[in-house]
């Protein structure tokens, strides 16, 4: 069985994110880039299950800019045994949309003859959640999201789902989309051998034409803003002042 | 397979990895004096070590511009690669004048990580920077060596299995160049220690796990020797640019750490309601701290271009060394500036890497004698010692 790890390049998580003077979105010239992290968690999860022998094949995706080649070398560090990148866009500023994501991995999964796909339960740049269940409609797949425990055997996976108010563990049939949380697994620091032999790896590069999705955009940003910085507090003096306060200045009671 | 300069991808792998070993560990070892052996062990298990070593005995066979990449991404993040940098290249000693039989009786270990190679004896308490002074003495008796003397300043022996030793063979009245009569020792240090060795550590004003060791009629077989009795001086000599070079990559790593944590720093500190940094009196200075950063981190990549084809850049080496010794401890000196009182709390960091960063313009070698290699052997000017 064949596994696809889709795994998206966002702004490093350390790095403290600025706005565009425009609003146009977040400024990405020079800052530091790396894979999603719950993509790398879904990484690690294919390549125990390939350790495991669940799987034969762990492909890793990646769809943007040329640039992805970076996190699909990281991908393949780690473990994963080939790569194929979608070059959608030459602007590191664009996003590509989910429906496209799930369009141009849909077209993959289905050449590729993958059984399971693995992404992470969302990307932290924009935080939309939708690629994993656009991608199960489209393939007409199960879908099972947010697994903080994945099992796989022969015919079925069960997942255990971190759902509001506790963990819920469903049983979903193969072929199956599997989107992952943050609990699932840690994932594994690929070791200076590994970095070399990625190098070696395969690593296909492709466009969107030929899987013969068209790129044309369906959502457009109207603006990006800073949150609001939070104001200083007060100190009172008394209860009866806060009382006043909350009463007159907040209105809240 | 040629490799980019840069290694950006090892550069990714090392700080990912330096990320569980955030300020807390490094304060706590410091605080207690001790061994950062978690950290170790984690570079040692990615392979990171290993990297200098020909794959021909279980390393990677990188160039030197790798090996200058993970030590730089170690101090760029805030940890100290001292603890370990010796593992990864004082091998290169016994890979260019060892025999094959030691090569493969050493190397596959080292590499591996199940030998430690940490420590390299060569100063003395009498002879400092005039190595050719030296007075441990190695008496040949037989199908051994008799070694009588002293060393101090021997970093990590308490780490290391094996120990690479200089010490002189032939009087130095009897020999016709001071520089000859010494000879190169690898010494299995686990036979001795507590016998006719004895290792007693330095406390210093970092965590550096230096040491003083006595040699008392300290037996070592024959085998011992790396390369041909007398020319130990030389055999050394061959290494110390890859040293220079490695050394100067901790420095620019170092340099670029004060000056992110400065700049940071000066972006979000605000008094007199705006951020310090917005005065020119704090930007100025942390500016000209980059420039000499990134000046000093070019002479360093066109030494490291140098040897990685195949040269000896004993002046770009050199000037490598002193310059990013030099940057790394002006941006440490702008950085505690820049942080006011807080430069000086412990939880900062800054404090620590401020003292570590210091000692890189007295060891491996002091800024005076990279002077006097320049003024002699650049500049064709006398011998001053
Ligand atoms: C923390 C630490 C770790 C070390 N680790 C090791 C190790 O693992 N192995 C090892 O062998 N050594 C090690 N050393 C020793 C280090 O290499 C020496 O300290 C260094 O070479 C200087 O020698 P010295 O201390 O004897 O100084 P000295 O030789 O006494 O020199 C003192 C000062 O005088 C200057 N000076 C001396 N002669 C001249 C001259 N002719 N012209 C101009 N200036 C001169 C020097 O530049 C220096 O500033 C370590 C030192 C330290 C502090």
């Amino acid at each position: 069985m064949k596994v696809i790890v889709p795994v998206k390049r966002v702004i490093d998580y350390n790095v403290k994110v600025r706005v565009k003077a425009d609003g146009s979105g977040v400024d990405l010239t020079n800052v530091k880039m790396s894979m999603n992290p719950f993509d790398e968690i879904a990484v690690e999860e294919a390549i125990r299950l390939r350790e495991a022998e669940k799987v034969t094949e762990v492909i890793a995706v990646s769809i943007g800019v040329k640039q992805n080649q970076e996190t699909l070398r990281t991908a393949l560090a780690m473990g994963a045994d080939r790569a194929i990148l979608v070059i959608a866009s030459e602007d590191v500023h664009q996003d590509i949309e989910p429906l496209t994501v799930a369009k141009l991995l849909k077209e993959i999964a289905t050449e590729e003859a993958a059984n399971l796909v693995l992404c992470g339960k969302q990307a932290i740049d924009n935080d939309m959640n939708a690629t994993g269940q656009m991608l199960s409609a489209l393939l007409g797949w199960s879908q099972a999201t947010f697994a903080s425990e994945l099992n796989i055997e022969a015919k079925n996976a069960v997942v255990t789902r971190e759902v509001d108010g506790g963990l819920q563990s469903i049983k979903v049939s193969l072929p199956s989309v599997i989107t992952v949380d943050l609990r699932l697994n840690q994932p594994r620091y690929a070791s200076l051998p590994n970095i070399m032999k990625a190098k070696r790896k395969q690593l296909d590069e492709k466009v969107p034409s030929d899987y013969g999705v068209d790129l044309t955009a369906r959502l457009s940003i109207i603006n990006t803003r800073e949150p609001e910085t939070r104001k200083a507090g007060v100190k009172v003096a008394s209860v009866d002042e806060l009382l006043v306060k909350l009463k007159e200045e907040a209105g809240v009671i | 397979m040629t490799y980019q300069l840069d290694h950006q991808d090892i550069r990714e792998g090392v700080s990912k990895l330096c990320l569980d070993f955030p300020g807390e560990y490094w304060q706590k070892c410091d605080r207690d004096h001790a061994y950062p052996t978690e950290f170790v062990q984690a570079l040692t298990q990615g392979g990171y070590l290993s990297a200098l070593i020909p794959e021909e005995y279980g390393g990677l066979g990188l160039p030197l511009s790798a090996g200058a990449a993970i030590l730089e991404e170690i101090h760029r993040a805030g940890g100290n690669a001292g603890a370990c940098h010796a593992q990864m290249y004082t091998m290169g000693t016994i890979l260019r004048h060892g025999s094959d039989e030691q090569k493969k009786q050493y190397l596959p270990g080292i590499a591996e990580g199940s030998l430690r190679l940490q420590a390299f004896g060569v100063t003395e308490p009498t002879s400092g920077t005039d190595t050719t002074a030296l007075r441990t003495t190695a008496k040949k008796s037989g199908n051994h060596y008799i070694v009588n003397g002293q060393k101090i300043w021997t970093s990590r022996a308490e780490h290391s299995d094996l120990l690479l030793l200089l010490a002189r063979t032939t009087p130095r009245e009897e020999v016709v160049k001071k520089t000859d009569g010494l000879s190169v020792f690898l010494v299995d240090m686990r036979d001795f220690v507590g016998k006719s060795l004895t290792i007693r550590p330095i406390r210093t004003m970092m965590n550096h796990s230096t040491t003083e060791l006595f040699f008392d009629d300290m037996k070592i077989p024959k085998s011992s020797l790396i390369g041909e009795e007398g020319k130990g001086f030389r055999n050394i000599l061959s290494g110390m640019n890859a040293e220079r070079v490695l050394i100067s990559a901790e420095c620019i790593g170092d340099a670029k750490w004060f000056i992110e944590k400065a700049s940071s720093y000066a972006c979000e500190r605000k008094i007199f309601q705006r951020p310090i940094g917005q005065n020119q009196g704090v930007q100025f200075p942390i500016a000209r701290a980059y420039s000499q950063m990134r000046a000093a981190e070019l002479m360093l990549a066109q030494a490291v271009a140098l040897y990685d084809a195949g040269g000896n850049p004993g002046e770009e080496a050199n000037l490598a060394k002193l310059l990013s010794s030099e940057a790394s401890w002006a941006a440490a000196e702008i950085c505690i500036q820049t942080f006011g009182g807080f430069g000086f709390a412990e939880e900062y960091d800054i404090e620590r890497k401020f003292r570590e960063a210091r000692l890189y313009q007295v060891a491996p070698i002091s800024t005076n004698l990279v002077l006097s290699y320049v003024a002699e052997h650049v500049l064709g000017l006398p011998r001053s010692y």
